[in-house]
């Protein structure tokens, strides 16, 4: 008689054709060389995202998201529920950690030139799921509507408002109305549960779906060590040996995630009173401090431009740049341009590094 | 000829006069047409509050407004002219005295300011021939006169210490009468002088403690009945203690002999006691009742605030752990609330009365301490549920890396 | 796992068993002190959320005119008082001084804090005394046999 597993895996088989999958499975490699450590960095990124769909579940069997009940929920959840207080700080430092972890995956990818052809839409498509997860945190920052949320929802939905022409649709749109108020609350529980999830499971298919498809890229630096004749070029199995590895990694995360909630929780704060005055030092959370610090720097003016709005439009092209590097970089192999790339690369890391410890002189 | 050029002149300044069309007033005309200081009082008037009730010029100085030669001004037309200062409070006492006339433009007006005035040191002085005195313009103002609630007044709440400052800041001016120049100062630097300035315009002012028109520094004995009036309890305390009697046979102001008169600060715990902050030892030496009062009151409330604040750090600390102390808190509040009763109760001066109030504190913020002791026992609970899910943890990260090591051990395939 | 037969006798039986339970028992173990608060966090705690807008005062009949009680909002007490003319009135009873809890004088027909002497109208209005600002009031309205308290919207 069979074992029971290979029993299920032959009627599952049987009616989704699954074997193929599974045989797809057994011949995915990973190719090995000094830089194979980052290639763990994506696998760990969707972990999070999945532990961070999990606990968001949870969160909502308590959460309400009106201005009266909103920090009450939140309250109770932390205080009453049983495990309440794990599953809230779970979901408070995974989002950082995960946020952490895509970026470093985005920057190890754009250093090892992993965009170039034909890897270009899965680059593309890499990049929304950054922006839909920094979407992410922007709008679940504001969910427990603490004084801190409040104000910080309110200066960077300011910005929105400093775009010519759409500024004022732009900042109705992001507040629903003129203020932050509880309509802001409700539509931002909107996108944060249901929109942002949505393009992010359509978005997270198809970059998955590109990168089975292509297999994992070799950094041209290795490949021309490899065509030069001064190293081999190794594989190893996606399963099980580098799946077991990746599991490594996720259960060293679930340890710190867990050690992080229980020593460490995350605040509840005060409740926002819209009336009182804006605490002082009111900043965005770390990931958006470079801009932050970037928009403190500019004058008033930038030639004939809102000096906001110059900075806007600066980190906006910036950014459609860097979406758009694997259509500019079309080198093939590693030459001299390439260098010039990855010195961009470091400019980028750097100024973000800078500007954000900037905040805190 | 001067008399018509004059007389032309004031006829065409009449006709340009603004503000005053309607009502012909040579008094105006006329001095609004003149240089320097004679030309101030029309200019100063038009905001005087006596103008706003449709008094003018000759309401007051006597006179002919309608004539418009310097006859208007002859004592047989009734001009009284400016009253030489001894003779003031009784110029403007003329209406002020007069409840009948008062009663016309403002019947809650009170009419008395004359009389009190007589028997304030400034008006007993001004009669003995004092002139440098204060009387009513100089905290009134003389033409611009301005109703005691409008906030531009010099009488107005927050402005009477400013006010009275004028003369009485002035040490070259006190040391003719061998009075200290530094009460508004030391005002300025008391809670009520804050409360004023926050906003509390039932804060005590000058006059609120010294009389206005009537003003003297309080007897000795009345001090206390002065601070009573809005501090009840502090006072009825004090009178039935041991304090009441024996200040009053020694001539020793009630509460300022603590507290002070006019630099009246947030008094503390360490005031009460033996200790080097102390005003009790200011009479009391060790060996008397009063010091040894003074003790056992000072321990108590030193031991209850020490439970309060035992309390207080080990909520603080559960709250930053996570953990949910808010009815610890409420508990909390209610033994604040015996503390802010005992420093009120410190006034009887009675061990006994101060030491039920501390007791009662001591015992609900010890409830509030074991209810902070149970969260960070909770607390704790949940660091080593942590330390159990991170050992099995670390028992699946063991077998996976074996798992790992014994697959790739094999030959390769 | 397709592992070739030759593959499988490379590494001893003993070791690979021992290997397996260690990871299997960890994973379980890892597992089941994930799922334990998960589910005992989806069950709903007993005591349910008190929505910080309204609260259960008293019973209908429990005062007697010009009388009043104690109750807790929140995490606050307050203040039902009803009044001589069956009136009911709710006020947050913390003093706008220092935070004492006030009480009900019969007598005065008013809002009295025993430790400074304020003293405070029935619309919570801050009519003598220390206290500087007037207390929070709430909406009273009466459901069926419960007076019940809510914040002002």
């Amino acid at each position: 008689m069979a074992s029971p597993l290979i029993r299920i895996t032959q009627w599952l088989d049987d009616r989704f054709g699954a074997a193929s999958f599974q045989e797809f499975l057994r011949h995915k490699t990973i190719p090995l060389h000094r830089h194979t450590v980052w290639y763990y960095f994506g696998g760990m990124t969707l972990f999070l995202f999945v532990i961070q769909v999990l606990t968001g579940i949870l969160l909502l069997l308590y959460y309400r998201p009106t201005p009266n009940d909103a920090f009450e929920s939140v309250q109770y959840v932390m205080t009453q529920v049983r495990f309440g207080w794990l599953i809230r700080s779970v979901h408070s430092w995974s989002a950082n950690l995960m946020i952490f972890t895509a970026s470093v995956h985005m920057f190890s990818v754009y250093f090892l030139k992993a965009y170039r052809k034909p890897r270009e839409l899965t680059w593309v498509t890499g990049m929304l799921l950054l922006f839909i997860v920094l979407g992410f945190g922007f709008t679940g920052y504001l969910l427990p509507w603490n004084t801190l949320a409040f104000f910080a929802t309110k200066v960077g939905t300011q910005m929105g408002g400093s775009v010519p022409v759409v500024g004022k649709w732009l900042l109705a749109f992001l507040r629903g109305g003129d203020e932050v108020t509880g309509a802001t609350l409700t539509r931002f529980f909107g996108f944060h549960v249901a929109v942002l999830p949505g393009l992010a499971t359509t978005m997270l298919a198809a970059h998955l779906l590109l990168v089975q498809r292509l297999g994992m890229s070799v950094p041209p630096s290795v490949e021309k060590r490899i065509t030069e004749g001064r190293e081999t070029a190794k594989l190893m199995p996606f399963f099980p040996n580098f799946l077991l590895r990746d599991m490594i990694g996720w259960y060293a995360a679930l340890g710190v995630l867990g050690a992080l909630a229980a020593i460490f929780p995350w605040e509840l704060g005060t409740k926002a009173d819209p009336f009182a005055s804006a605490p002082a030092g009111i900043r965005p959370e770390w990931y958006f401090l470079f801009m932050f610090q970037t928009l403190k720097l500019l004058p008033s003016k930038v030639l004939f431009l809102d000096g906001e709005f110059a900075g806007i439009l600066g980190f906006s092209l910036a950014g459609l740049v860097w979406v758009a590097v694997p259509f500019i970089d079309r080198q093939v192999g590693f030459s001299r341009i390439t260098r010039v790339f990855t010195g961009l690369g470091i400019f980028a890391l750097g100024y973000i590094i800078m500007m954000s410890a900037l905040v805190f002189k | 000829m001067k008399r018509i050029l004059s007389s032309s002149v004031i006829l065409m300044l009449a006709l340009a006069s603004s503000g005053w069309a309607e009502t012909k007033d040579s008094c105006v005309t006329c001095h609004s047409a003149l240089d320097g200081p004679l030309a101030q009082p029309p200019k100063d008037f038009a905001s005087d509050v006596h103008h706003e009730a449709g008094l003018s010029c000759s309401d007051c100085h006597g006179g002919n407004p309608n004539d418009d030669s310097m006859d208007a001004m002859s004592a047989a037309k009734g001009f009284r002219g400016t009253p030489p200062k001894s003779k003031l409070p009784e110029f403007c006492g003329r209406c002020h005295s007069d409840g009948n006339y008062m009663r016309r433009f403002n019947p809650k007006l009170r009419t008395d300011q004359l009389t009190q005035y007589l028997t304030s040191v400034h008006g007993k002085r001004l009669k003995s021939g004092d002139a440098k005195v204060a009387a009513c313009v100089d905290c009134h103002g003389v033409h611009n006169i301005l109703a005691v609630s409008d906030s531009r007044a010099p009488v107005y709440p927050t402005n009477v210490a400013h006010t009275c400052a004028r003369c009485h800041a002035d040490s070259h001016l006190m040391a003719d009468y061998k009075i200290p120049a530094d009460q508004v100062a030391r005002y300025e630097k008391s809670v009520h002088a804050k409360a004023l300035a926050d906003g509390d315009a039932s804060a005590p002012t000058c006059t609120t403690c010294h009389g206005n028109h009537g003003a003297s520094p309080p007897g000795v004995t009345s001090v206390a009945n002065v601070c009573g009036t809005c501090h009840v309890f502090f006072v009825q305390m004090f009178q039935k203690s041991p304090h009441g009697a024996v200040f009053e046979k020694m001539g020793l102001p009630g509460c300022v002999q603590c507290h002070s008169n006019h630099e009246i600060v947030n008094p503390s715990d360490d005031w009460v006691g033996t200790g080097s902050k102390s005003v009790c030892i200011t009479c009391h030496a060790e060996g008397d009742a009063g010091y040894a009062a003074a003790q056992k009151i000072s321990d108590d409330l030193a031991k209850v605030n020490k439970s309060q604040q035992r309390a207080e750090d080990i909520l603080s600390t559960a709250e930053r752990s996570g953990m949910e102390v808010s009815s610890a808190r409420l508990e909390l509040s209610h033994s604040n609330e015996a503390i802010i009763k005992a420093r009120v109760a410190v006034h009887t001066l009675d061990p006994a009365e101060v030491g039920k109030l501390t007791s009662s504190g001591a015992e609900v913020s010890a409830k509030a301490y074991e209810a902070g002791v149970a969260a960070l026992h909770e607390r704790d609970l949940r660091r080593k549920g942590l330390g159990l899910s991170l050992i099995f943890i670390a028992l699946a990260i063991g077998g996976l890396y074996l798992k790992i090591r014994e697959i790739e051990s094999r030959p390769k395939l | 796992m397709n592992i070739p037969e030759d593959a499988r006798a490379a590494s001893p039986p003993v070791a690979r068993r021992w290997v397996n339970l260690l990871l299997g028992s960890g994973v379980l173990a890892s597992l089941a002190s994930f799922l334990y608060p998960a589910l005992r966090y989806i069950i709903p705690p007993s005591v349910p959320e008190s929505t910080s807008r309204s609260v259960v005062a008293a019973k209908i009949n429990e005062l007697k005119r010009n009388a009043a009680k104690i109750f807790q909002f929140g995490s606050k007490p307050a203040i039902l008082i009803r009044t001589a003319d069956d009136q009911y009135k709710a006020l947050s009873a913390v003093c706008t001084h220092l935070s004492c809890t006030v009480q009900y004088r019969e007598d005065l027909h008013q809002v009295w804090c025993a430790c400074h002497n304020g003293l405070y109208d029935l619309e919570g209005r801050n009519i003598s005394g220390p206290p500087p600002r007037p207390l929070e009031v709430f909406d009273v309205h009466v459901q069926g046999e419960d007076v019940i308290a809510a914040r002002k919207t």
